[in-house]
């Protein structure tokens, strides 16, 4: 009873002074206020954090904060530009034939049997404070062999008293290169690096094998030692120097270098982090990341929070000094060359509903925002030259916009493999292609982008987004089967020509010339709520625009991906988001050999053109040249022509800032952004406390009507209660007749 | 007594087996375990090697019931139902597919969502009984009517509408308390003053509703009459008499729902940003998260019971005629 008084008492303290320094509405403790942190909010909660395995959007924002890949992007310059992180240069590849011979770096991609990068570490690096570097006198580990006794208080990381760091080195990187190919790991991109790194494929049966043999001598002991299983394909040169062999010529491998797949582990984490009991109290290295970049995660709770704070031994790294021609104008060049990181914590709350996430930014609690379709209106006009701008509520707010064409791309897909649209014969090849062609010209994307998408997207001309070479503006990059260039902008062809491709493809006003029957196509779709069902409305029609009848086959996603796996959709909506700045990145994903049915790949059309796999094939392994560029441009072409896909829309990215949210240039490659970041903690604290002045009237009127109420309820009942007492005395006199109440 | 619980929790064993055969056959019509391996391992770059790893390691590379590969009783315990199932009744409830203990989750969840269950439910009682009195003392006059117009309002409408009402009005207009969020020890307080409020009146309609029919049936019975004939004031017999006699009904309702407190609720979790149990199973059921789903429904269902043999125990304390045999 003594201890809830005195937890009962304790809280309403709290409460007053909770209540007394901030606004009653914060959602964050009195003594935060002022600080030089960052507010941010996350819906869905990061599934990894071990950089082998995280590749989600949402696990990427955490995890670049926290690792350091060798490269990473330019802040500032665009086109997007890799420079080095922890590298102390950028690697020059270096070709070898099959007896071993350096070849010129000008040496065709046939002649080379594989290529060397070899990199170069800045010295001096260390690692953020981890229980698993902490030491005794002695110069043991002091927590790498925990007993159950060891581990009977401890719930968290933080749980561990002592700390410890040591120096990066070379073997790190290698370390983690061998960690793609870890029998209890998932890396995503193992597949794919199989094929590249050199022997990666033949040590994950190594691998797996060492970890049976270890399963069955050491009784479940989880920790495998790859310090003791060479890898042919990375190999430390010196303390700061490896060597990554690849397979051929990769020139895109040097994007890979800017991702945390590629970022250091040191043993030492994997050795303490395996251990048992450790795994049921969620202390794994998925969930707590041991990095040597500007922040480390101090806290994890995803259901609730996440915090980032400064790594204490971070090495520093400066604010960039060169940017592009309008980032001066911008005011982002006016910290060039101060120390890094300008923000001491970062606080991401969990917030899944988009209401609440957007009124806590319009209150100051989060300081930045994506803008759902809901507040789309309240947050953002059209200017009378149909450029976004905030809206008058916003600007009063000093909220500004920042826009950003994101590479990545919204397509439908036709299945090549489908007798309708992809044919059988050739002829009936030919046929699918007008069909296609005329499906192309009918479906309004300028239209689509304008209702559905509130005009944050631009139809797509091809496969490239903007952004990334290959992509091209004005009227050489229109795409001429849909596209005529009128008064200086592409003008979608009239109906009447799609209605032409359709006659000739055989289906003359959407009937088969064969048969007389009108031509119906299968639309396959992920399970839609209502919300989606104006969408695919509007879908409908445009086919009707060619008197096709659409029916949309709606189904959840894994039936989905099952349909597409297997072959039997007919017409599909999907999305790619670039992994790096390449063409090939995009080109792949019509690649024959790559295609969905039977090679298991990535080209969910299931197309192909031996011409494309031919030019596919001599553009990936070229380095970016006049050349390379025709043969893209070549590429788009044939893909324009045989239009796998309705090449849909590319959409833009649009963010609200508030006005002590400074250096902010959107960039959709690189995610270590927050380094960059400044926040004017004055400004927002004055502004939160100017917003949220708690309003009482309210709740002083709501118990007057109350009162108001319930007074004449309270009358009633005293003078019923008399009325009883006084029948009841009445009742009481000898002969009187009781009354009830 | 003791025969009657020791009795009901053998009845619960084969109600538990038939809830989680349900509960398998039903995910596992929706999903293979390669639909849930995709889940787990992304969109991209997904390979067939890497799903039938991800089945390996976490034992979904068996058949679903019945294993033909297997001899005698192998045949029905190497299969994924079996596995799954039986350490399930030992509380070992493994692991979420994201690697997530499953039992440490459901520890540090429970407690946020008591701390809106148990107020919500205690204050709701008091709420919904004293204004379910008051109408009932002044049944037939201007009070009781708006009271049931007013009840049949509050039901009328989405219990979503006052989870964004009460955002609205109470954090964005007035500025009263934090729209989302939780914090630790006293600091949840501020947390939990709206979501408490919205879950109070939103069930306060049909709550106070069905309280006023229970007691207004009891007002109507012999004792009553012999207590107003003995002369007591209405508001005594309404509490003494009225209250008490009425309390089996209103045991019925409550106490079998006070173990499924702890499971949280699914939506006011999700919107006050409460890291609750409601939350987690939604999440896995959007995750497609079979070993979540699973252990919450067996969970779930456990509570129930538990919450039925309380409710028939309760009913000896509260009725002396009533003897569990």
């Amino acid at each position: 009873m003594k201890e809830l008084f005195k937890y009962l008492l304790a809280s309403l303290v709290a409460l007053i002074c909770a209540c007394s320094g901030n606004p009653w509405n914060s959602p964050y403790p009195a003594a935060d206020a002022g600080k030089n942190i960052l507010y941010t909010a996350f819906a869905e909660r990061p599934k990894h954090l071990d950089p082998v395995q995280s590749y989600s959007s949402n696990e990427i924002l955490m995890t670049t904060q926290i690792y350091e890949p060798p490269l990473q992007y330019h802040y500032l310059k665009r086109p997007y530009t890799l420079i080095p992180l922890a590298a102390a240069k950028m690697p020059v590849p270096e070709y070898y034939d099959k007896e071993g011979r350096r070849l010129r770096d000008s040496a065709d991609a046939a002649q080379i049997a594989y290529t060397i990068y070899e990199i170069s570490i800045k010295p001096g690096i260390h690692y953020q404070p981890h229980p698993a570097f902490a030491r005794g006198e002695q110069g043991a580990f002091l927590y790498h062999d925990l007993t159950a006794e060891d581990l009977a208080g401890v719930y968290k990381l933080a749980d561990f008293r002592h700390t410890g760091s040591r120096e990066l080195t070379a073997e790190d990187y290698v370390f983690e290169i061998k960690r793609l190919a870890h029998p209890k790991l998932h890396s995503p991109i193992f597949g794919l690096m199989s094929d590249y790194i050199a022997g990666l494929k033949e040590y994950s049966t190594t691998l797996q094998t060492a970890a049976v043999a270890q399963l069955d001598g050491q009784g479940g002991n989880d920790y495998l030692d790859l310090n003791s299983y060479p890898l042919e394909g990375a190999e430390a040169v010196n303390r700061y120097t490896y060597r990554i062999k690849i397979k051929g010529k990769y020139p895109q491998f040097m994007y890979w270098l800017a991702m945390p797949f590629f970022a250091p582990i040191p043993w030492e984490a994997e050795r303490f982090y395996t251990q048992k009991g450790l795994a049921e109290k969620n202390i794994t290295l998925d969930w707590y990341p041991v990095g040597t970049g500007p922040y480390m995660l101090t806290e994890n709770d995803p259901n609730r929070m996440m915090i980032l704070e400064k790594n204490p031994n971070y090495h520093g790294e400066t604010y960039p000094s060169e940017g592009m021609p309008e980032d001066m104008q911008a005011g982002l060049l006016a910290d060039a060359g101060k120390p890094l990181p300008f923000i001491d914590k970062v606080i991401s709350s969990r917030d899944k509903e988009s209401i609440p996430r957007w009124n806590k930014f319009l209150q100051g609690y989060y300081d930045a925002s994506a803008i759902s379709s809901d507040s789309f209106d309240q947050a953002v006009q059209l200017t009378g030259q149909g450029e976004a701008t905030v809206t008058e509520a916003m600007k009063d707010q000093g909220i500004r916009l920042e826009t950003a064409v994101a590479t990545s791309t919204y397509y439908m897909g036709f299945n090549i493999l489908d007798p309708v649209v992809g044919g059988v014969t050739k002829q009936g090849r030919e046929s699918a292609r007008k069909l296609r062609q005329a499906i192309s010209i009918a479906v309004d994307y300028e239209e689509y982008v304008s209702i559905f998408a509130n005009g944050r997207g631009i139809p797509a001309q091809g496969p490239i987004p903007p952004g990334i070479t290959g992509h091209r503006e004005g009227e050489e990059g229109i795409n001429p089967v849909v596209y005529d260039w009128v008064s200086g902008r592409a003008q979608r062809k009239p109906i009447e020509a799609a209605r032409a491709l359709l006659a000739e493809a055989g289906y003359p006003n959407g009937m088969d010339a064969k048969t007389g029957a009108p031509l119906v196509l299968y639309f396959d779709v992920t399970a839609r709520g209502a919300d989606d069902k104006s969408g695919l409305d509007w879908m409908r029609k445009q086919f009707q625009k060619l008197n096709i009848q659409l029916v949309v086959r709606s189904t959840d996603y894994n039936r989905f991906q099952d349909k597409i796996r297997k072959g039997n959709a007919q017409i599909f909506e999907w999305g790619w988001n670039a992994d790096y700045p390449d063409p090939e990145n995009f080109l792949f994903l019509l690649h024959g050999p790559q295609r969905k049915v039977g090679d298991e790949g990535e080209n969910a059309a299931n197309y192909s053109n031996p011409e494309y796999d031919r030019l596919f094939e001599q553009m990936k392994n070229m380095e970016d040249s006049p050349e390379r560029r025709q043969i893209i441009d070549r590429m788009v072409d044939i893909l324009r022509h045989d239009a796998p896909w309705l090449w849909g829309y590319h959409p833009k990215d649009y963010g609200l800032y508030h006005a002590w949210y400074r250096n902010v240039k959107p960039n959709k490659l690189s995610h270590n952004n927050i380094k960059y970041f400044r926040i004017d903690a004055g400004l927002r604290e004055q502004k939160r406390r100017e917003w949220n002045e708690p309003v009482l009237w309210p709740i002083m009127l709501g118990l007057i009507v109350l009162a108001g109420g319930l007074a004449p309820a309270v009358i009633a009942y005293r003078r019923r209660e008399r009325g009883a007492g006084i029948r009841s005395r009445k009742s009481e006199i000898p002969g009187a007749r009781g009354g009830i109440a | 007594m003791l025969n009657y619980i020791i009795r009901r929790v053998l009845y619960a064993i084969p109600i538990l087996i038939g809830v989680n055969l349900i509960t398998f056959t039903l995910f596992f019509v929706v999903n293979s375990p390669d639909d849930m391996a995709r889940m787990q391992l992304g969109i991209k770059r997904v390979t067939p090697e890497a799903i039938t790893k991800w089945k390996q390691e976490r034992g979904y590379d068996k058949p679903l019931v019945f294993n033909d590969g297997e001899e005698g009783f192998a045949k029905f315990t190497h299969t994924i139902f079996f596995e799954k199932s039986a350490a399930m009744f030992a509380f070992r409830f493994g692991r979420a597919d994201d690697g997530r203990d499953i039992a440490h989750e459901i520890k540090t969840r429970m407690m946020p969502s008591l701390a809106i269950a148990l107020p919500v439910f205690l204050l709701g009682l008091a709420v919904y009984i004293v204004f379910a009195l008051a109408m009932v003392f002044f049944r037939a006059t201007y009070v009781d009517f708006w009271g049931v117009v007013l009840c049949v309002a509050l039901m009328s409408i989405s219990s979503l509408f006052y989870i964004i009402g009460g955002q609205f009005l109470i954090s964005k207009l007035w500025h009263l308390v934090p729209i989302s969020g939780y914090g630790d020890g006293p600091g949840a307080i501020k947390f939990l003053i709206l979501p408490v409020i919205v879950g109070v009146i939103s069930a306060a309609g049909a709550n106070t509703r069905w309280y006023r029919t229970i007691f207004l049936e009891e007002m109507g019975k012999d004792y009553v009459r012999t207590a107003r004939a003995k002369g007591l004031s209405e508001n005594v017999v309404l509490l003494r008499h009225v209250l008490r006699n009425a309390m089996i009904p209103i045991l019925t309702g409550a106490v079998v729902v006070i173990p499924l407190l702890f499971l949280g609720s699914l939506i006011v979790e999700s919107f006050f940003g409460i890291p609750g149990l409601g939350s987690y199973t939604i999440e896995a059921i959007n995750s497609q998260d079979f070993a979540v789903v699973r252990a919450m429904v067996f969970l779930g269902s456990l509570l129930y019971i538990v919450g039925l043999i309380l409710t028939d125990i309760s009913y000896t304390l509260v009725d002396p005629r009533i003897r569990l045999e």
